[in-house]
């Protein structure tokens, strides 16, 4: 048999097979729903992006950070 | 902005925290089903592999409720931490997709052979890809301790005034730095601490129960010795990590033993209560109401030598005092006048670059390079800012070490009492021990980040950027809204671990 049904098969068994499993997938499945559709979209998106397009821009965006944060001499 | 600070950090320790709820498990208890998978290997007593599977499936729960909670760590450094993220993201890049490629991949084709591969694949094949499950997860951790123990002690790299970003020059001084080396072995063998701890619990309970006493007798004889080992070389890699925080953040040190001012043949607190913060400013000589020392412990701990000067929080603020080898570091003062230097520097050579003034360009370089040490500095206003939160690593660092000895005498009776001839369940007070274990073991290896993390506060990356200087500009009403959505998700996520995983424990073997 081709190996790669033998591992397709491999797996499909056993996830047919699983009791507790089930309910752990289904529990990953919403946890990685939440982290990547919700969290990650609506709460934490890039926040350089959101400020220069290039390294060039978020480069001298941090700089100027750091100008504001320093103590001034 | 100190709000944003606050909040900033405090959601990024519950995360972590969080996180750090299910790592240890899956470590420690991997390297229970690794060792009792062997056994049933080399014996073939199909009792050796009802064990395994109970085990195995306990493993599983918490992999599963754990399994992608330190992404969103990665999301908060892109939202919450991004200058942190550009200043570093050189060096911490390299450490965290090497894992990303290395343990996602080890881990995710090996655990399933683990799960799925019972009698479809060979007892050899199986032992192996469980083994190759615990070291993919171990291997996970050790990248990001590496990373983590280069911002304790950043090394391997040079600082691109261009870009503005911290470039690795050398991989192999970040990767085998002895700070993450010690890290590395600590961290991964404390984890093996909590695993024994959770074993010998939940084996005590079946005991208390009187339910499959004989396999959970054999679990607990597995576990004890494992246990022995682990919290031994855990207190020798403390010592060594003690060691390293003694010559690279002696402000941690000072911290940790709540010492104000140093002294020669320093002695170890074992015991103490602090006083107050304002009470010490006026007699920092002698800053606990009562403590117990143990004679020059502090001063061999963290030099080898016990006629060593250990310096206390304010010495390192007046930078005056010889180190071990001889030279007098700078006071807090120059080394905020120091940073200031470095930053306009900075700024002047990035000015000069556009004006096209090379010499201007060369000279303002050389002066960043020249202070470049101390670049962090340039954010602190004031020496006060440069003192962690004394009393939580002192407490933090107490309650590891205590109960940490606590589970060196509990392995070790238990090993011992695993040779007797009605061991264990004639012992109820001791089983009702071993089930706290459970939470303490825990509680021990939070406090060990605690005192690691708080104790190098205000420094994301030591002496080259406070959490001040790392935060993005957000409003800080939006990191108190993610924190609850945080708090809310990881509570309903914790219920549901423990319900399955009691239900499963509940089940038996």
């Amino acid at each position: 048999m081709n190996v790669f049904v033998k591992v397709f098969r491999f797996y499909y068994e056993g996830f047919r097979s699983m009791t507790l499993g089930k309910t752990l997938w289904i529990i990953i499945l919403i946890k990685l729903f939440i982290m990547f559709a919700i969290l990650k979209i609506f709460f934490f998106p890039n926040f350089l992006s959101s400020k220069a397009d290039n390294d060039k821009g978020k480069s001298e965006y941090i700089v100027n950070e750091m100008e504001k944060r320093a103590v001034k001499p | 902005m100190e709000d944003l600070v606050l909040w900033s950090r405090a959601q990024f320790a519950l995360t972590a925290m969080y996180h750090w709820l299910f790592v240890p498990l899956t470590l420690g208890l991997g390297v229970i089903i690794g060792i009792v998978e062997t056994i049933y290997y080399k014996t073939k007593k199909e009792q050796w592999k009802t064990i395994t599977k109970f085990w195995m499936r306990l493993f599983g729960v918490n992999f599963a409720i754990g399994v992608a909670t330190g992404l969103i760590l990665e999301f908060q450094f892109g939202t919450n931490w991004s200058n942190y993220s550009w200043f570093v993201g050189d060096i911490f890049g390299a450490p965290l997709a090497i894992e990303g490629i290395m343990a996602f991949f080890l881990e995710s084709t090996f655990i399933a052979i683990m799960f799925f591969g019972w009698n479809k694949v060979s007892k050899g094949f199986h032992l192996t890809a469980t083994w190759l499950t615990v070291f993919g997860a171990s291997i996970s951790a050790l990248w990001i301790l590496i990373a983590n123990a280069w911002m304790q002690y950043p090394i391997g790299m040079t600082f691109n005034p261009d870009t503005v970003r911290n470039e690795m020059t050398n991989f192999w001084a970040v990767a085998l730095s002895p700070i993450a080396m010690n890290k590395v072995f600590h961290t991964v063998l404390s984890c093996w601490v909590v695993g024994a701890a959770a074993c010998i619990g939940v084996s005590s309970w079946f005991l208390l129960k009187k339910r499959h006493i004989d396999l959970a007798k054999k679990s607990i004889k597995i576990a004890a010795p494992i246990g022995i080992i682990a919290i031994l070389l855990t207190i020798y890699t403390g010592d060594g990590s003690a060691y390293h925080v003694a010559q690279k953040q002696p402000m941690k040190l000072a911290a940790m033993e709540g010492l104000y001012r140093g002294q020669t043949q320093a002695p170890l607190i074992a015991l103490g209560i602090l006083k107050p913060e304002e009470k010490i400013k006026q007699n920092d000589k002698n800053p606990f109401y009562l403590n117990i020392q143990i004679p020059y412990v502090l001063s061999f701990l963290g030099y080898r030598n016990i006629d060593a000067f250990v310096p206390g929080i304010n010495d390192i603020l007046d930078g005056a005092y010889p180190t071990q080898d001889g030279h007098i570091p700078l006071s807090a003062k120059e080394k905020m006048a120091s940073g200031k230097i470095a930053l306009q520097a900075l700024s002047d050579y990035r000015t000069a670059k556009k004006e096209g003034n090379i010499y201007k360009a060369e000279t303002s370089l050389q002066t960043l390079n020249a202070n470049y040490a101390n670049f962090g500095y340039g954010f602190i206003t004031e020496e006060s800012q440069l003192i962690p939160s004394v009393p939580i690593t002192f407490y933090a660092f107490r309650f590891m070490v205590i109960v940490g000895t606590f589970f060196l005498f509990l392995f070790g009776l238990m090993w011992y009492l695993g040779y007797k001839k009605k061991p264990y369940e004639n012992y109820k007070l001791l089983n009702w021990l071993c089930i706290a274990g459970v939470p303490l073991a825990y509680m021990v290896s939070q406090s060990g980040w605690v005192v690691a993390e708080v104790g190098r506060q205000p420094w994301v990356i030591q002496d080259l950027m406070p959490t001040y200087s790392a935060i993005s500009s957000l409003q800080t009403s939006s990191v108190i809204t993610t924190f609850i959505i945080f708090c809310l998700l990881f509570t309903i996520l914790l219920i549901a671990e423990l319900k399955i995983m009691f239900k499963q424990i509940n089940k038996g073997f």
